[in-house]
């Protein structure tokens, strides 16, 4: 009578115990790569924002090419998002794509702290990838040692995207070359956006935002956040303190649509007209497009921006350590980054080569959807006149610290020495010592 | 050998045997699963949290630790961003959890009544429980937005001047409090419903004939018997809105809860110094230091609680 529940107990503890034991086990079987015995690879590519390589039709070329290759793309809109979700993966040592993005403001972390992390691009039979890249960009993903950890895909010459109809609306000028010459200062830019706010409706401010201004303009300096010797600067360098006033300025004014940049708030605005003048990077060319979408064709234009220069943004690709395809994923990105791909890159979305050989193609192309502007001869001479950035290991927070704080001034209307203030203790409080 | 009273007795005898050993180690077997999951999943990462957050260990080389014994704890206490966040997790959870149960409450005692489709109204009642933080959450911030928002194209119609959703500080708040009320209003009036028809029907008959109102009877009646329900749906509530981190971090998507972290909560200042700043080790300083709280304010309910069952008495 009481054999079989003893034996039902001792069953039951077995089977608990083995649920127990899978339960835990399960957690710990890793996944295996399933492709490569047919030959046929499967190449991951993650990456932030927009990239373009899709768009412009270079994977469905490179997969004509090389029949045995998929490629297989995933992103985040936001760069901020990307870096962290990067950071875990890393940390981890799973989840990992056979190429990773990185942006230029993220390197000399990389290059001073992970280098280990990432594949040296030379050990993988694919010469050096780097060599017909604008000398600094290649240096700053180089090690003290030499490895170099990624390949440079665009930078970011700075010039000043604008809306002509909203322009004609308010009675100002239309033609690059005479509004270069009005705005070639920042203080330029300010009086025109008074002259603009004056007639313009109600609800079409000057520019999107004043942290946006802040970034262009500090980005025309050598020296921002952190000095040749990687000493913080950002405190007292005159590069920030000046682009700073500036943005401060334009809020004071009136002129700023107050969105925060890379919400969806400031995504549906480009397409509303909410903002008439843009501070533009290259590689937002194709943002834009992105965003105001075949509405916007003929509806913006191109000038030079005031200093005529600057630098902002720009991206490198990766191997991490632990890839599984990382020879064909070398050769993709040696593909990817030769200056004919380059070229058509900016062809069709803007995104500035660093190649030379790329920049000497590209000289005449213009953009249609901009009305035709000159985009290969305003972004060449912006680059020419570019300054090879110092780059800091902190470069992304504390760009965030100040453009927050930019927010509050423009958002709640806290006086911007408050709002410095805030900046500063913001970085005070991602600093790890 | 068959004596009578064995016969009457039989699990007695065989318990001195091997077989009654294992008997009495089964129900240890039962409860085995739980702890073994409980000591992998809960036990281990607590005691080693505790053991990271005395370290200096950085998400970009984490395998390297360097020790700091209290500094962590120290630096936390004398960071403003930390108070800011214990008070804002402190405000939203007032103006979360305060609004919320009382709606669960009148909406369950509207619920107890024959209705017609009452089961229909329940099951929508559960309905923002079971959607997801996440879908919540960015529909919430859709209607929120500040130039293109449902809420804001209503209050300008009306004549109001448009809020800022997200930089203001009341209204991020409320904001992020309107989405964690939509979703647990539901849940926690199902729970008070269930507490209230195990009140038996007599009381309130009786109440009827000494000629209680309908309120009187929903405040001497009801309420009191739905003290224990109430307690746990408050202990619960509070234990939630300490943890809050969902809804604020996907209310403008980033870490730093806000242009000036006027939403940032406890839960996404830890995730902020984690996997914004990479400092896994203040993180989890952070993570012992909510942990305590939590357990603070469980020993608090506990006794006020207690000392309102003493004085009923």
């Amino acid at each position: 009578m009481a054999t079989p529940r003893v034996r039902r107990s001792t069953a039951a503890l077995g089977s608990a115990v083995l649920a127990t034991a899978l339960l835990l086990t399960a957690c710990s079987s890793g996944s295996g790569s399933k492709d490569s015995a047919d030959g046929k690879v499967t190449i991951t590519v993650d990456l932030f924002g927009t990239f373009g390589f899709k768009e412009a039709g270079l994977y469905d070329e490179y997969t004509k090419l090389h029949p045995n290759v998929t490629i297989k793309q995933t992103d985040t809109q936001d760069e901020g998002q990307y870096w962290q979700a990067l950071q875990t993966k890393l940390a981890g040592g799973g989840g990992l794509a056979d190429i990773q993005g990185l942006e230029v403001g993220r390197v000399a972390s990389v290059v001073q702290k992970q280098a280990d992390k990432f594949t040296d691009l030379k050990t993988l039979g694919i010469g050096d990838v780097n060599d017909d890249l604008v000398e600094w960009k290649g240096a700053a993903i180089k090690t003290a040692d030499g490895k170099v950890l990624g390949a440079g895909t665009d930078i970011g010459p700075e010039a000043i995207c604008y809306r002509t109809d909203l322009f004609q609306a308010a009675g100002l000028p239309t033609d690059r070359t005479e509004l270069a010459a009005k705005w070639s200062t920042w203080q330029g830019y300010l009086d025109l956006g008074k002259q603009y706010a004056a007639k313009a409706q109600a609800g079409n401010a000057w520019t999107d935002s004043a942290a946006g201004m802040f970034t262009a303009e500090v980005g025309q300096q050598k020296v921002r956040y952190s000095d040749e010797a990687g000493k913080p600067v950002y405190d007292s360098s005159p590069a920030v303190k000046t682009a700073w006033n500036d943005a401060a300025a334009l809020v004071a004014d009136g002129l700023s649509a107050k969105l925060a940049q890379w919400t969806p708030e400031w995504n549906k605005a480009f397409s509303t007209g909410k903002f008439a003048t843009l501070s533009c990077p290259a590689w937002m060319i194709g943002y834009i497009k992105g965003q105001a979408g075949d509405a916007g064709s003929g509806k913006w234009d191109i000038a030079p921006g005031p200093g005529k220069t600057g630098n902002w943004g720009g991206s490198y690709l990766t191997v991490p350590r632990t890839a599984k395809h990382p020879k064909e994923a070398a050769e993709l990105i040696k593909w990817l980054n030769a200056k004919e791909q380059q070229a058509t890159l900016f062809t069709k979305q803007g995104s500035f080569p660093s190649s030379t050989g790329a920049q000497a193609a590209i000289k005449d192309v213009t953009d249609p959807y901009f009305n035709n502007a000159p985009i290969g001869q305003i972004f060449s001479e912006s680059a020419k006149a570019m300054p090879a950035q110092v780059l800091g290991t902190d470069d992304g927070v504390i760009g965030k610290a100040f453009t927050d704080a930019l927010g509050e001034v423009e958002r709640t209307g806290t006086a911007p020495d408050t709002a410095w203030k805030h900046a500063m203790d913001n970085v005070k409080k991602a600093d790890g010592n | 050998m068959a004596l009578s009273s064995t016969a009457r007795l039989p699990a007695a005898k065989p318990a001195k045997r091997p077989g009654g050993l294992r008997r009495r180690l089964a129900p240890y077997g039962f409860l085995a699963p739980f702890f073994g999951l409980f000591a992998a999943f809960g036990l281990f990462p607590l005691l080693y949290t505790a053991w990271v957050s005395l370290h200096r260990v950085e998400l970009q080389t984490s395998d390297r630790m360097d020790w700091l014994g209290f500094q962590n704890y120290s630096r936390l206490l004398s960071d403003p961003f930390f108070w800011n966040a214990l008070r804002n997790t402190f405000t939203i959870g007032v103006l979360s959890t305060v609004p919320q149960l009382l709606m669960a409450l009148g909406l369950a005692h509207l619920l107890n009544y024959r209705l017609r489709g009452r089961t229909f109204f329940r099951v929508a009642m559960l309905m923002p429980y079971a959607t997801s933080v996440a879908a919540a959450t960015l529909v919430f911030a859709q209607l929120f937005g500040r130039d293109y928002g449902l809420i804001n194209w209503v209050l300008s119609s009306l004549g109001v001047h448009p809020v800022d959703w997200q930089a203001n500080t009341w209204a991020s708040q409320f904001g992020v409090s309107a989405i964690v009320t939509w979703r647990w209003t539901g849940y926690n009036a199902l729970i008070y419903l269930a507490g209230m028809q195990s009140i038996p029907g007599e009381l309130y008959e009786s109440a009827a004939v000494d000629g209680a109102s309908r309120w009187q009877q929903f405040r001497h009646v009801t309420v009191p018997g739905l003290r224990p329900t109430i307690v746990f749906t408050v202990v619960v509530s509070t234990i939630g809105a300490t943890q809050l981190f969902g809804e604020p971090l996907l209310y403008e998507g980033n870490s730093g809860g806000g242009i000036s972290h006027q939403y940032q909560t406890l839960g996404l200042y830890l995730y902020e110094q984690g996997w914004t700043f990479f400092h896994l080790g203040r993180a989890a300083a952070v993570a012992w230091v909510m942990f305590l709280l939590i357990v603070l304010l469980a020993l608090l309910n506990a006794a006020i609680a207690a000392r309102r069952n003493r004085t009923d008495r």
